[in-house]
């Protein structure tokens, strides 16, 4: 439809010009909608790299800096709340980019009426994540909407790191024969949340595995290993983030269905709802390409750390295919995943 | 998890390949039902297992794909209405009716949810008491008694702003019009395991003995699937006809009582005019006289649909819904025809078989484990 030597006018994509629900799915409606809209109208190089964060260089000290919107619906979680996720949030995709997180900002949009108490319980719990996390927060702005315009509290947050090891990890520079590993049980954020949301309570012990993870994978650069690529798979969960690095890097990744590690309780709720865990959003976890040399001491290096306790080598990169995700199980063999088009699990994040 | 790790256990399903192939002498027709029942044929790759003994044709039962257009036109005019709420499954807000989906009248304003459950849908009505709560009921067997329970516990609590769109389905219509069309290849048919929970075996009866036709009552899981083809292709080979419960750790003979019941009281049998497929009689439900006040059609009367033309498209869904093709054999398949950009409610819906097909098969599976029992 869009033709990339027409910069003139193209119609906007999505239905009759309006924005639905899906373009914040982390799907195809996102992607299409990125790539076609605010990659091809802001012209950015390191946009286009399509990472967690962009790299950028200042007299020679090599930045990473990203920003990430939370809307979560509701604001307070088994596991968390909207405050703490807005950290984990960019403190995370900071790490994906092999940074150490350095200052942060916060912008708060709430709606008038919100409790007072709420949203102290909210920056309390903020600042406790950010302490956690060894990141100051050093600026921010607060908008209030009027009653009706707003749902509660939003909180945009961005975040500045330093690249302290290169080469920086990219989605490009992952290779046929890299392995993929996980840092723990997948699933959990994404099913925490529909645990209490009013039109689908269950009774479950699942809990947001939201957490900061910067000293976990600072932990691998100290072993020694260079990841060639990370990724924390929030939105659209493990198939949407492994999808989209398969068509970045023009390979096809194969995951081994019985390695990926999945909690009992999440396991149960996603065949009680008709879910796959693969697409379930993830708030503490991270996503290693790695050469098959460094496999193993990956392995050992997480599985010191109490966020890496359960990780697990879940697949393969190839060459052929490219751009495609498989998923090998048993049985039925080996089969392509396809990520959803629009919104699954809205709000989630 | 209990329940389901045996029946997805892959020893188990090998062995019963084996059996299979080591029954048959010739290549057997056997239609599933259930778009359950697809997606895991073909998630599991059960299809490409059982090549050459066994072909696997995929049947109506997708009940967002078999519901008309002209009933979605209606639910989007009436999301439309200011002041309304529709509820429904999420399936049903993709489905494209002539020209949109309820998820566009969303976006344009509209008050459209998702709901797990039609009660759902009775609690969002007893909460706005000033607006207007529509739930669009779709479904076969196992989701009507849901349906019918929402309605009278909506006349239990005197409810006067909760009403129902009907497309309920029933499925032994369906097999005999099958079975009755001319040019019909079905031998033998997996019927669903779900409805038949409800249901029980007494409809099923009648056409097994005067179609002559092996009905095999079947679980959606790679080992219910597998054992159901196999007692299939047993009964062919024998030249026997019988009507058999695989799924009998769900399914009794006499079904769900209470739910039958409160279908019965509620709902009354008609003629239905299927999407792609066309009227077959005695194949839908419709609210009695008695509860007519909770028909949306009949509290809306006036929101009248764009009208519908279906005729121009290259979607070939009425003969993949039948059997009659696979999806790959229609033009528009994965090509002006994806998720993103569906011609046909097949694509759209989680148990439509064109979706079943473009997702599992885009890249076809040349390494099924099932299959190297060969």
């Amino acid at each position: 439809m869009f033709n990339e030597m027409n910069f003139t006018c193209p119609p906007p994509p999505g239905y009759k010009g309006k924005v639905q629900m899906g373009h914040g799915g982390g799907g195809r409606m996102s992607r299409k909608l990125i790539r076609e809209l605010f990659i091809r109208e802001f012209k950015s190089a390191s946009l286009m790299e399509e990472h967690d964060g962009s790299i950028v260089t200042v007299d020679g000290v090599r930045l990473a800096f990203c920003t990430d919107g939370h809307v979560v619906s509701p604001p307070f979680f088994p596991g968390g709340d909207i405050g703490s996720l807005a950290v984990h949030g960019t403190v995370n995709d900071l790490a994906a980019c092999g940074a150490r997180p350095i200052a942060m900002s916060s912008a708060f949009v709430i709606e008038e009426g919100f409790p007072i108490a709420d949203l102290e319980r909210i920056v309390r719990s903020m600042a406790a994540a950010a302490e956690h996390a060894g990141v100051e927060i050093v600026t921010g702005d607060t908008k209030v909407v009027e009653h009706g315009k707003g749902d509660g509290v939003f909180i945009t947050t961005s975040g500045i790191g330093v690249i302290e090891h290169e080469p920086a990890p990219t989605p490009r520079n992952v290779k046929p024969g890299d392995r993929v590993v996980i840092s723990g049980p997948i699933a959990r954020h994404g099913l925490a949340i529909l645990s209490i949301r009013d039109n689908l309570m269950f009774e479950s012990d699942l809990v947001s595995d939201s957490a900061p993870l910067w000293d976990l994978v600072s932990r691998v650069y100290a072993a020694g290993i260079k990841p060639r690529c990370m990724r924390d798979p929030t939105r659209g969960g493990l198939a949407a983030a492994l999808s989209e690095i398969a068509e970045l890097s023009a390979t096809s990744i194969t995951l081994d269905d019985r390695a990926i590690p999945l909690a009992e309780a999440a396991k149960n709720a996603c065949e009680f709802l008709g879910l796959d865990p693969l697409f379930i959003a993830n708030e503490g976890l991270m996503l290693f390409f790695v050469a098959a040399d460094d496999e193993t001491l990956l392995l050992e290096t997480l599985r010191s750390h109490p966020r890496g306790t359960q990780a697990a080598a879940i697949g393969r990169v190839d060459s052929g295919d490219a751009g495609i995700l498989f998923v090998e199980a048993e049985p039925g063999g080996r089969r392509a995943i396809d990520i959803p088009a629009g919104e699954e699990l809205p709000r989630i994040c | 998890m209990k329940y389901l790790d045996e029946y997805r256990d892959p020893k188990i399903a090998r062995a019963l390949v084996e059996r299979i192939r080591s029954t048959t002498k010739r290549t057997w027709t056997i239609m599933e039902l259930c778009g359950g029942q697809t997606h895991g044929i073909m998630k599991f790759g059960l299809d490409a297992a059982l090549e050459g003994v066994v072909e696997l044709v995929h049947g109506p039962g997708c009940p967002v794909c078999v519901t008309p257009a002209e009933a979605i036109d209606r639910a989007i005019a009436i999301a439309r209405t200011p002041g309304t709420i529709i509820c429904s499954f999420g399936d049903m807000l993709r489905v494209p009716g002539t020209s949109e989906n309820l998820f566009h009248a969303r976006a344009d304003g509209g008050d459209v949810r998702v709901v797990y459950s039609p009660l759902d849908a009775v609690a969002t009505a007893r909460k706005t008491p000033n607006r207007e709560v529509v739930f669009f009921a779709v479904g076969f067997e196992t989701t009507s008694p849901a349906a019918a329970a929402a309605l009278l516990e909506a006349e239990r609590l005197a409810l006067d702003n909760f009403s129902l769109i009907v497309s309920h389905v029933r499925v032994p219509p369906a097999i005999e019009a099958i079975l009755d069309a001319p040019g019909n290849r079905v031998q033998a048919f997996l019927a669903a395991g779900h409805v038949c929970t409800v249901t029980g075996e007494a409809e099923y009866l009648p056409i097994v003995a005067s179609r002559h036709v092996p009905i095999v009552i079947t679980g959606f899981e790679p080992v219910d699937l597998l054992e159901g083809i196999a007692r299939c292709v047993e009964q062919l080979e024998k030249g026997e006809s019988r009507l058999e419960n695989q799924y009998a750790r769900s399914v009794r003979p006499e079904g769900n009582p209470a739910a039958l019941r409160a279908i019965a009281r509620v709902f009354e049998v008609v003629d239905y005019a299927w999407r792609g497929i066309g009227v077959i009689p005695q194949s839908g439900m419709r609210i009695r006289p008695a509860f007519r006040r909770f028909d949306a059609f009949e509290r809306f009367p006036t929101t009248s649909a764009e009208s519908s033309s279906e005729s121009s498209s290259p979607c070939r869904s009425g003969e993949v819904l039948s059997g009659r093709i696979k999806p790959h054999e229609c033009e528009a398949f994965g090509s002006t025809c994806t998720p993103d950009h569906p011609l046909g409610a097949p694509m759209v819906s989680a148990e439509g078989a064109c979706s079943a097909h473009y997702r599992y098969r885009r890249v076809i599976n040349k390494e099924s484990l099932l299959c190297s029992t060969k």
